[in-house]
């Protein structure tokens, strides 16, 4: 008996601990939202969104950060979601168990979790430099290929999910390869590949280090594609390490903002997740 | 309805039909096909973009730019061993720390949460995945590292600082901000991923081989580190793998609290560098070739680092898979 | 079409093994759709099917009854050469419909399935409305107004005894029918494009008892208008539905003949066994 009042009691040890550990994690979380709301929030009001970023000293608000940003993020978007959806259909349609599919995906998962800053660097030899100036095309580029992998691997994995019948009744109908993927698989992925696009999103509008090499920033209202754009996370990044009150105000409801939109991202994507799984 | 034979012409010129489908389905499949050989393409471009970027200061310096601890912009020359040692010292800190609480917490959500709570949980968890680096940095600028400096890293100093041996791993004024505190940034940055990992690797474990060990009496601890953890070996390793080159790479999160100091300290209280800390804080304002191209041969070091370790990573979790399916 | 066309047979003479004929000319004016010869099928270097030779007969109802195993999906599988979806399955000898090869290397396989309709063992209802799943197969071949497109698809899912369920909720998702209805509506999708053949891989062993008897009172209906081929596992439907039988085992096919006859008088010794329940 007291070999098993021992082994309880370690099984006790070990489970309060590993507890704690869940509690550990979630503190974390909830102290990190806690903290963005409470300097944050107060910074949130109407100049937020119609005035430009100040000079230093001076109040202001963040919209052409904010503008940049929406357009950065819709830019890559739309550059990344076609190449990253034909790709990841041909890992599920066609290549699948092949050698070269294979590799592609290998690859495809190491740049996934590459670092972006490298990515940053490969953009600003390969773009910048050409160009002789940073602008907001670079940004966009970047951007794209930071999220084709994320956009490949969702496809990939969503069209694996659609049942095979369904490929094969339509071609017992006489259907072409390509309309039996786009008509009838695509369709059934459709929840799934959404899902992954705005997975991707989430993940883009949130990068800053690339951004420092290719967009850069850019203290006044700017549409210009070829010129530098501003961006919220590099002007969080400014101003926050700035010494100046103000600055570091904005920084905190430019924060906010950020996380408050990827949340939601991250929320409606799976809310969208879980309800393409339920319609088979 | 007569009766049909294939000799029947469909509506449409059959032949015509059939040739037009064909180029569809051709044009169709070239496209995907050359899209997925831009996934390699990138990977190549970004190998040769670094290496082309940093050649000029590999030729200067050449392998001495491993190991020289010198960074100065006014005389021009660099060396790499502060940001690869910050780079590696945080990185593994940042395992030391997250590592043992991802398994908590992954034996918690597989082994003990009640089944009500276990998607709300993983949910919570992954969404501190989504969160941006930067949001980590400047909570950390401001929130953690005056914490730290105030109440735990003079705890540390005062206590294990005086210890014989690893005392001077804990020496020092408190900063603040330094090595320990990014590391603590980077581990709660990691936690999320390798969780999720390890979570979906303990879940792999078929159900009749836990409970023959539970029907014969072991607890759930006994269980775990018996069964679960021998089983999944490989796909942990893979998922610890996985973590750490997460944190390798990271920027944002540790460029706010690592201090920024070119040197090698002994205490991980002092501040330090990491090597993205280093190109992020520097690259806008190098001025001259060899200094830019100093912070890309950087780059390029830490892409060869991440570059093996995910690689490994993703061989170990293959093999897993492999296993797996059998 | 772009069958090799020189070879196109003549109606031969029916070429049946020497074990079955039928035993009356009651049914008279017994028309050759299909004539099997000489099949084999391999999956890699597995042979699946061994030698086969039989005919299937216009507006009649044949069944390939066997143990699992035996052969019979694969044959099935043959006629609209869906296996060619799949690389290392192959086969050789010649299937002749209306006389020509459709294993030739030169038919198209597109046009050929437009030409025969399959139904699957589990229901496969594509993901879109009840009305766009029938109208799926049309589309692709054919240039209808909507008016004759609404008459066609009103047509098929009578056929398929389902337009009274569902003529109301056209719009619906094919995937909010029950699963009897789904595969009603599966074969409404196959009659409506007016197919010379209709296979039937098992159609009924996903459903409940009241939908495999709707089905069954189908096939007897559609018979009248198409050459119908079933695979069953169940006997009882064999005898019930079909006109002709097939009896297969381990890829051989061991008798074929009236179904009356190989019930009640099997010539070959194996098939009496599985008649019998002996084995299968």
């Amino acid at each position: 008996m007291e070999i098993y009042a021992r082994r309880r009691l370690v099984n006790a040890v070990s489970l309060t601990v590993a507890m704690a550990a869940a509690v550990f994690g979630l503190f974390w979380l909830i102290a990190i939202l806690w903290t963005l709301f409470y300097n944050g929030f107060s910074a949130i009001n109407l100049s937020i969104f119609t005035e430009m970023t100040p000079p230093p000293g001076n109040t202001g608000g963040l919209l052409n950060a904010i503008f940049g940003s929406v357009v950065l993020t819709i830019g890559a978007t739309l550059l990344s979601t076609p190449i990253g959806m034909l790709a990841g259909t041909y890992l599920a349609e066609y290549g699948k168990k092949g050698a070269f599919a294979e590799t592609v995906r290998f690859i495809n998962d190491i740049l996934l979790s590459a670092p972006s800053i490298v990515v940053g660097l490969f953009i600003y030899e390969v773009v910048v430099v050409p160009m002789g100036h940073f602008s907001a095309w670079a940004g966009v580029i970047v951007l794209a290929v930071i999220g084709i992998p994320v956009i490949v691997r969702t496809t990939e994995d969503m069209l694996n999910l659609v049942p095979n019948g369904l490929r094969e009744a339509a071609s017992a109908l006489g259907t072409p390869m390509w309309k039996v993927v786009t008509m009838i698989a695509y369709r059934a992925a459709r929840n799934g590949i959404i899902t992954g696009i705005l997975l991707a999103i989430a993940r883009v509008s949130g990068e800053t280090a690339p951004l420092l090499f290719t967009a850069l920033n850019n203290q006044f209202w700017s549409t210009d594609m070829n010129a530098p754009m501003a961006s919220l996370p590099v002007t969080i990044f400014q101003f926050a390490l700035s010494p100046y009150d103000d600055w570091q105000h904005l920084a905190w409801g430019g924060a906010l903002l950020i996380t408050i939109t990827i949340l939601i991202l991250n929320i409606v994507a799976r809310a969208l997740a879980a309800l393409g799984s339920s319609r088979g | 309805m007569a009766n049909i034979t294939l000799d029947d012409p469909l509506p449409v010129n059959a032949q015509d039909q059939g040739r037009r489908q064909r180029l569809q389905d051709s044009f169709f499949r070239s496209s995907t096909l050359f899209f997925a050989l831009m996934v390699l393409l990138l990977l190549g471009g970004v190998i040769i973009a670094l290496i082309f970027g940093a050649w000029p200061a590999l030729r200067t310096f050449g392998f001495g730019f491993l190991t020289t601890e010198v960074w100065n912009p006014v005389t021009d020359r660099f060396g790499a061993l502060a940001p690869v040692y910050g780079t590696i010292i945080t990185s593994l800190l940042a395992m030391i720390i997250g590592v043992p609480v991802s398994f908590g917490i992954a034996v918690f959500i597989t082994e003990l949460c009640p089944a009500v709570l276990k998607r709300p949980l993983g949910i919570a968890i992954e969404l501190l995945a989504g969160i941006p680096s930067i949001i980590y940095g400047i909570w950390g600028l401001f929130v953690l590292a005056p914490f730290l400096q105030l109440t735990v890293q003079p705890f540390l100093i005062a206590t294990i600082g005086h210890a014989p041996v690893i005392g001077r791993l804990f020496a020092g004024p408190p900063y603040g901000i330094g090595v320990l505190t990014a590391s603590i940034i980077l581990a709660i940055m990691v936690l999320p991923f390798i969780t999720s990992i390890t979570r979906d690797v303990f879940e792999t474990v078929p159900p009749m081989l836990k409970e023959s060990a539970y029907g014969l009496g072991a607890t759930t601890t006994e269980v775990v580190w018996n069964v679960v953890l021998p089983y999944t070996r490989v796909g942990v390793i893979g998922a610890v793998m996985l973590g750490l080159g997460r944190a390798l790479g990271e920027t944002m999160a540790v460029t706010f609290v690592i201090g920024n100091a070119h040197r090698i300290a002994a205490s991980i209280l002092a501040p330090g560098t990491t090597i993205s800390a280093t190109i992020a804080n520097e690259f806008t304002e190098a001025v001259g070739d060899l200094y830019t191209s100093s912070l890309i041969a950087l780059g390029l070091i830490l892409f060869v680092i991440t570059f093996i370790v995910l690689a490994f990573a993703k061989l170990l979790l293959m093999r897993l898979e492999r296993q797996v399916k059998k | 079409m772009t069958t090799a066309m020189s070879e196109k047979a003549q109606r031969q003479p029916v070429e049946m093994p020497a074990q079955a004929m039928p035993a009356s000319s009651e049914q008279v004016a017994l028309m050759e759709k299909v004539a099997i010869r000489h099949l084999s099928f391999f999956y890699d270097q597995n042979r699946a099917l061994k030698d086969i030779s039989l005919p299937l007969y216009d507006k009649q109802v044949t069944a390939f009854i066997g143990p699992s195993g035996c052969g019979k999906s694969t044959l099935l599988r043959v006629l609209n050469r869906i296996y060619d979806l799949y690389p290392k399955q192959r086969a050789t000898g010649e299937v002749l419909l209306d006389g020509h090869n459709i294993l030739s290397p030169k038919q198209d396989l597109n046009l050929l399935r437009a030409r025969i309709g399959m139904v699957f063992q589990k229901p496969t209802p594509f993901p879109m409305s009840i009305y766009d799943n029938v109208a799926f197969g049309v589309r692709l071949y054919e240039k209808l107004s909507q008016s004759e497109m609404d008459a066609r698809v009103e047509a098929a899912l009578r056929r398929a005894a389902l337009w009274t369920e569902v003529k109301d909720k056209l719009k619906q998702s094919g995937l909010s029918l029950s699963g009897g209805q789904q595969q009603r509506l599966c074969i409404a999708r196959g009659v409506a494009v007016k197919p010379a053949v209709l296979l039937l891989d098992e159609p009924c062993s996903a459903l409940d008892p009241i939908s495999t008897s709707k089905v069954e009172e189908l096939i007897d209906e559609l018979k009248s208008d198409y050459c119908i081929v079933i695979v069953t596992h169940n006997m009882q439907q064999a005898a019930r539905a079909a006109d002709f039988t097939a009896f297969m085992y381990l890829g051989e096919l061991i008798e074929y003949g009236v179904t009356e006859q190989i019930f009640t008088n099997p010539a070959n010794e194996k098939t009496q066994q599985y008649i019998t329940g002996r084995f299968g």
